[in-house]
């Protein structure tokens, strides 16, 4: 049965079903259980924003409070995987991923590869992506493409309670490492989840509208606003297909090009910043695979190429709106016309 | 010029006035669009007369009249959605007033705009366990009624694919109940060996955990061969049987169709073999084929699917079941129904049946002639 539950819950259901199901599977971060020594009351953390609150007490013994040191945690976490279990480890924001590149580009990446397929590392981490929370340039940025960018890496980037609990689920059971990029504007956001486990395949778009006449790919937080556009576009009479990728590595490429082949037209929104981005990487796909069936150029909704700016008014104008979207898909409809 | 009404006079118009409102399909169905009207005001129009059709987020469908006489007034426009229970005509006799016409109309109206209709209680299915198995039901209409009707959805379906044919029951006072085998819907996935006797096992159960003596089954597809299993097993359970496109009639099967939606993972592998189902392909929206895939993405389905798969075909891609034998010596009515466009589990040759203008879901595509089939038993 589904019920209506938010993309925080569904995340913390899918870890404690997973740790129910098998015992390998642990989860490690900063303040996960509480505060070091915490008897995992009621009252304990459960990460900066409470996704993992109510596990420690659960799962005693396999939910560890790390020290505040993501070099050397994530390490612990890829080495644990290596050695046989499923670690879930929470590095809680993605903008701090610099301190453990090597980990994850270089080791973690790298293992199944190297070892000729004889090692697998199934490790998960967990990390929030995105702005809106007006936490400033080091807490708010969408770094996914940096691990898209890197083979032997899965991205997954779920943009409703549904999708995060199923994607959590297959993250863990997948036996590569899987950046799990959790959208922070999101948390509180509610879908119809069903109570039982399910795994959602990793590179497996969901076409979140159907329309014929454009194709507007976003991911995460985007898929919303990308959703109010085309309801405020539907009133002028232009219906757009909107296909959220859900994982950005691997990318169902099929789904996107099938899209803009019956419609004709791409629009990409990603919060992002605009270069080397899932945008472009899409575009490129697209104009390389699908160029015939192209009656406009593909048009790019994105943050500029700044930081994100502290000022909420700042802020808002940077993160891409359903206004800007309408704006780029009129320009794509009205082409040539 | 009418005379002024009596109080006794206006009490009887307001009994003869019979409002037509926005149908219940299925359990998750919140509102309805109005698609296209094929009746006017001043219209007369009798009971099972195809009047509206009406879109959800699942499925398109055609509302047959509920109620008979002139029409009076169409509330709903084109394009309007509106919540399950608003008005959408208002059909009464032509010697009711038009004030008193209007004045139904008004409150309909204002019963829309008050929000009241979508905070309704709607009733929710229940879970029962049979021989340790979880089985969800949803029963609808009045408990107390006499002997109800047991709807059984086929492989890889739900209790909702009873959506037209479940709710048109339960508003004539019969009590209707769909279930979800096991593997299926909102069940519990273990299977056992998956055999139609286990299968029927579950329905007979559920019968018996719901103090029901005797039931009249209605079976799609693989439900067909196991409420005709379930005959067969417990005779004096079952008043009668309505079979829709029920498997084991013949040999051939679309066996692509079967193995393929038991192996499809993705979007794209799962439309294209749903559209098979039905002969109108429009009627596959984005919705249906989502919840197929949620439904499919549950742990332990795989499994129960792979299972079932096993007591529908043989290793030479033919129907392993044959229902004709199964219902040898069983005594009680039956009435089969097939689409003329089935694509999935050809119509069979020298079996009396009722040929409706479907594919493979006559429930869903001609449920008119369905109901008239479960009825024509009641």
């Amino acid at each position: 049965m589904a019920r209506t539950i938010t993309y925080r819950e569904a995340i913390n259901e899918a870890l404690a079903q997973e740790m129910e199901r098998d015992e390998r599977v642990i989860v490690m971060g900063e303040d996960n259980a509480g505060g070091e020594g915490s008897p995992g009351e009621a009252d304990a953390w459960g990460g900066v924003l409470g996704v993992t609150k109510g596990l420690y007490g659960r799962f005693p013994g396999r939910v560890l409070d790390t020290p505040i040191s993501e070099s050397a945690f994530i390490g612990a976490a890829i080495g644990a995987a290596t050695g046989g279990m499923r670690p879930v480890a929470e590095l809680m924001f993605i903008d701090f991923m610099g301190v453990c590149f090597d980990q994850i580009f270089n080791q973690a990446a790298k293992f199944r590869y190297m070892f000729g397929g004889k090692a697998v590392t199934p490790v998960v981490i967990r990390t929030m992506w995105g702005a809106g929370l007006r936490a400033a340039a080091q807490h708010s940025q969408s770094l996914l493409s940096v691990f898209t960018h890197v083979p032997g890496l899965k991205v997954a980037a779920p943009s409703n309670a549904y999708d995060a609990k199923g994607l959590m689920i297959q993250a863990i059971r997948d036996d590569d490492p899987v950046i799990f990029a959790e959208h922070k504007m999101l948390y509180d956001t509610s879908a119809d989840v069903p109570e039982e486990s399910y795994a959602i395949p990793f590179g497996e778009a969901n076409v979140v509208r159907e329309g014929g006449d454009v194709t507007i790919v976003a991911i995460g937080r985007m898929v919303h606003t990308a959703l109010e556009a085309a309801e405020e576009l539907a009133g002028s009479g232009v219906q757009a297909e909107i296909v959220d990728p859900r994982t950005t590595s691997p990318l169902d490429v099929d789904t996107i090009l099938e899209s803009v082949e019956a419609t004709g037209r791409l629009v990409v929104v990603d919060e992002a910043n605009p270069r080397c981005s899932l945008a472009t990487d899409v575009a490129a796909t697209v104009a390389q695979d699908a160029f015939g069936s192209l009656r406009a150029p593909i048009q790019l909704v994105t943050g500029p190429h700044t930081p994100v700016p502290f000022a909420d008014a700042l802020e808002d104008l940077y993160i891409p709106d359903a206004g800007r979207i309408a704006g780029a898909v009129k320009k794509v409809v009205d082409y040539g016309g | 010029m009418a005379a002024e009404r009596s109080s006794a006079e206006r009490t009887d118009d307001a009994a003869r006035i019979q409002r037509v409102t926005m149908p219940k399909w299925g359990l998750s169905m919140k509102t309805g669009k109005i698609v296209e009207w094929f009746v006017a005001e001043g219209d007369t129009i009798a009971k099972g007369d195809d009047i509206v059709d009406i879109e959800t987020d699942k499925i398109a469908g055609t509302l047959e009249s509920p109620a008979e006489g002139p029409v009076r007034r169409i509330v709903a426009e084109p394009g309007a959605d509106l919540p399950v229970g608003a008005v959408l005509a208002v059909v009464a006799p032509e010697d009711v007033p038009d004030a008193e016409v209007d004045a139904v109309v008004e409150e309909a109206k204002a019963a829309v705009a008050s929000g009241a209709l979508e905070e309704a209680d709607e009733p929710q299915p229940q879970l029962v366990e049979v021989g340790g198995r979880t089985i969800s039901y949803l029963s609808l209409g009045p408990v107390d009624a006499d002997v109800p009707v047991v709807l059984v959805h086929g492989y890889g379906g739900d209790k909702n694919s009873w959506l037209f044919v479940q709710q048109p029951l339960a508003e004539q006072e019969q009590r209707a109940i769909a279930l979800d085998l096991p593997g299926h819907g909102a069940s519990g996935k273990d299977v056992g060996d998956g055999s139609l006797a286990t299968l029927a096992e579950c329905v007979t159960g559920v019968l018996d955990a719901l103090g029901i003596d005797r039931a009249h089954l209605v079976g799609h597809s693989l439900g067909g061969a196991v409420v005709a299993a379930a005959a067969r097993a417990a005779p004096g359970k079952v008043a009668s049987l309505t079979l829709i496109a029920p498997a084991g009639y013949t040999p051939e099967a679309d066996a692509e169709y079967l193995r393929g939606f038991a192996s499809a993972g993705s979007r794209r592998e799962l439309k294209p073999l749903v559209g098979r189902l039905f002969a109108d392909e429009a009627l596959v929206t984005r919705q249906l084929v989502d919840d197929l895939l949620r439904y499919k993405r549950l742990d332990g389905v795989d499994k129960a699917l792979s299972a079932v798969l096993g007591t529908l075909l043989d290793d030479g891609d033919r129907q392993a079941i044959d229902t004709p034998a199964l219902l040898e010596g069983v005594d009680v009515p039956v009435t089969v129904v097939w689409g003329a466009s089935d694509r999935i589990l050809p119509v069979p040759d020298g079996v009396e049946l009722h040929r409706v203008e479907a594919g493979h879901m006559p429930h869903m595509e001609a449920p008119g002639e369905v109901l008239d089939a479960v009825r024509s038993h009641l």
